[in-house]
């Protein structure tokens, strides 16, 4: 699996936190504009493979910190409980809630359970992902 | 007041998905997972019934997701046929996770066990509930991604080939269904069922719209192992862990078997001379061929899967006849098999750990050893083949009485021909299993340090639940009866969903 191309780990060492910027850019603009948990749990695996590929499979986990299962898990925890806050204010079950916070500077922070859904999407999408990846890899050692 | 409603009706489907998230987040401890699987089901059967007392007492419960209002919004819809599916769900959900302490192993576990466990609840759940015809698809998909999943866990040869089947006459049957959601979105613009009961009085173009009822028979017509294309079913059910056997046997193509009654009744009601008449000898032909082919079979297991077959076939003829008895006895049937079969099923798990094999002819001396198991086999067999005072008797006897008051002569005489072969095959097992003396040289494969205590409860359980629909079977007979009234009068679904100010407009709209 390790490629020891000296071009592709530079690249990978500086790549990974711009994409996982990215991911995150690509999260929090979702609701409105083409984006969304889906798609940046996508580009943040791809982030961690492109890793993978340049390093090995020991660096990968390591700079995954946790276990891609875990993730899976508590994404799919968070996704589903993000709808439970409207059943106890009395609406139907994921009904959108929306909380805005004025920012000291000017302007509001609008903050809502489609986000915390998305989040937990995102979670699912890089666990799932790195599960299946990272078994490859490891079974092909 | 509504907020109970609401959460009540999606409480059956986010408790298995949440249950599911759970026993994923602590995969590292067996244990756990164990506990999260008992207490979940627990959980859900405690909901489920809650839900089929508020459907009875209102009639159908309607929740808007997210509060966007039918029909654009999607909404999910308990009447009492999904009351009743949802229960059973929730009887058979906790049986097996009972069940599962005992017969799954750490290897299984490791695989992800418990948490496509609960996932394949929430697809079937969410298919009962649904009130939206491609939501009903994406259940659909929820509920074969982890069974598939499910099938082949422990990936042994056996469990790869049937898989393969399965897979395939799956996948093709959710294309044909996709692919008639397609036309019907089309045809009527809209993909709510009810909105689409309505508007399917407009369309002119009458022969499309029994095309696509043809498209959507195929479809459920495979998904619930209907002839002519039943052979996945045989080929896959006995091959994953007993448990797992179990819990498809008793609730996987029963949802296929849920979305013809929805559908047919709701949807497809215009054609019903040429759509039902079909749907009778599909249903003649299920009887015939699963039951024949249980006949040939001596595999414990195998037999057991040609008969989900052949009862398949008892459950599509109540929808063929459209009366309301005949409704009212397909329910009942519904019902009584998916207890009846999914016993069986453990029931074999049990003898399997005992005996060390699934073949009857490596079987036997079990009434010797366990009289008692002996018992509990008598009973959801007897009730499977029709004897009375059991269950299965009435839910049989009163499909037959619907078929002679329609005077369905051959469909009838086929059901008794079935009924009677059906007692055979059980005679068969009871013979070849518990009776004749245990053949030399074959033991037990399991080591006997085994604990086996946790397959009884539910087996105990499920078989006394038989007697008690068998003895006091009225309560039952009027929930059946009941949802036998709604199916058939759809203007009630309909109103439900759609709201009384959103029918008229559309009226005024047609003026």
């Amino acid at each position: 699996m390790n490629m020891q191309s000296l071009i592709l780990r530079t690249a990978g060492n500086f790549l990974l936190p711009l994409l996982l910027l990215f991911s995150v850019f690509l999260l929090l603009r979702g609701h409105d504009e083409p984006g969304g948990g889906f798609i940046a749990g996508l580009v943040a695996a791809g982030a961690i493979v492109l890793y993978l590929f340049a390093m090995d499979i020991a660096d990968a986990r390591r700079v995954l910190r946790v276990d891609p299962r875990d993730l899976l898990g508590a994404g799919m925890a968070i996704a589903v409980l993000s709808g439970a806050p409207a059943a106890f204010l009395g609406q139907p079950y994921f009904t959108a809630q929306w909380w805005e916070f004025a920012l000291p500077g000017g302007g509001e922070l609008k903050l809502s359970t489609v986000l915390i859904f998305d989040i937990g999407v995102y979670l699912v999408v890089v666990g799932a992902v790195l599960t299946i990846i990272l078994n490859l890899a490891e079974a092909e050692d | 007041m509504s907020a109970y409603i609401d959460a009540l009706i999606a409480l059956p489907i986010i408790i298995p998905l949440l249950a599911g998230a759970l026993s994923l987040v602590f995969w590292r401890s067996h244990a756990a997972q164990r506990w999260m699987g008992v207490l979940g089901t627990l959980l859900l059967l405690i909901v489920s019934v809650h839900l089929l007392l508020e459907t009875w007492e209102q009639d159908h419960l309607v929740m808007h997701m997210g509060g966007w209002h039918a029909p654009f919004g999607i909404v999910l819809v308990s009447d009492m046929l999904a009351a009743i599916m949802v229960i059973l769900t929730g009887i058979i959900g906790f049986a097996t996770a009972v069940y599962s302490l005992s017969d799954i192993g750490e290897r299984h576990e490791r695989f992800g066990y418990y948490p496509l466990f609960h996932l394949l609840l929430a697809g079937v759940n969410g298919a009962f509930l649904t009130g939206d015809i491609f939501n009903l698809y994406v259940w659909f998909e929820v509920m074969l991604v982890a069974s598939f999943a499910l099938l082949i866990l422990g990936g042994e040869r056996a469990q790869m080939e049937g898989a393969i089947k399965y897979v395939t006459l799956n996948l093709v049957s959710s294309m044909l269904f996709l692919t008639a959601i397609g036309l019907l979105y089309g045809l009527t613009g809209t993909l709510n069922m009810a909105d689409i009961a309505v508007r399917l009085g407009e369309v002119e173009d009458t022969g499309l719209v029994t095309v696509i009822a043809m498209l959507f028979m195929v479809s459920f017509g495979i998904k619930a192992a209907a002839f002519p294309l039943f052979f996945w079913l045989p080929a896959s059910y006995h091959t994953p862990k007993v448990a797992v056997s179990a819990l498809f046997a008793g609730m996987l193509t029963k949802v296929g078997v849920y979305a013809l009654f929805r559908v047919f009744t709701l949807i497809f009601d215009q054609d019903v001379d040429y759509t039902h008449e079909i749907l009778l000898w599909i249903a003649m032909l299920t009887m015939l061929t699963g039951v024949l082919g249980a006949a040939a079979q001596f595999e414990f297991r195998r037999i057991l899967s040609f008969h989900i077959i052949s009862q398949i076939g008892y459950m599509i003829l109540g929808l063929a006849l459209f009366t309301p008895l005949a409704i009212l006895g397909g329910v009942f049937y519904i019902l009584h098999h998916i207890i009846v079969k999914a016993n069986l099923f453990l029931i074999s798990g049990l003898t399997y750990q005992l005996k060390g094999s699934h073949e009857l002819k490596e079987l036997g001396g079990l009434y010797r050893s366990h009289p008692m198991l002996g018992l509990l086999f008598m009973v959801p067999a007897l009730s499977l083949a029709g004897l009375p005072p059991l269950a299965g008797f009435f839910a049989k006897f009163i499909i037959i009485r619907a078929g002679i008051e329609v005077e369905a002569w051959l469909a009838v005489g086929v059901a008794l021909v079935v009924g009677l072969l059906t007692l055979y095959s059980m005679v068969k097992i009871w013979n070849e299993v518990f009776w004749k003396a245990q053949p030399a040289g074959i033991g037990p494969a399991r080591s006997p340090g085994r604990s086996l205590f946790w397959m009884w409860p539910p087996i105990i359980g499920l078989a006394l639940t038989t007697v008690a629909i068998g003895l006091y079977g009225q309560p039952v007979f009027e929930m059946a009866e009941r949802s036998a009234e709604q199916l058939l009068d759809t203007s009630r679904y309909i109103e439900a969903v759609l709201g009384a100010d959103y029918i008229e407009s559309l009226q005024e709209m047609r003026r």
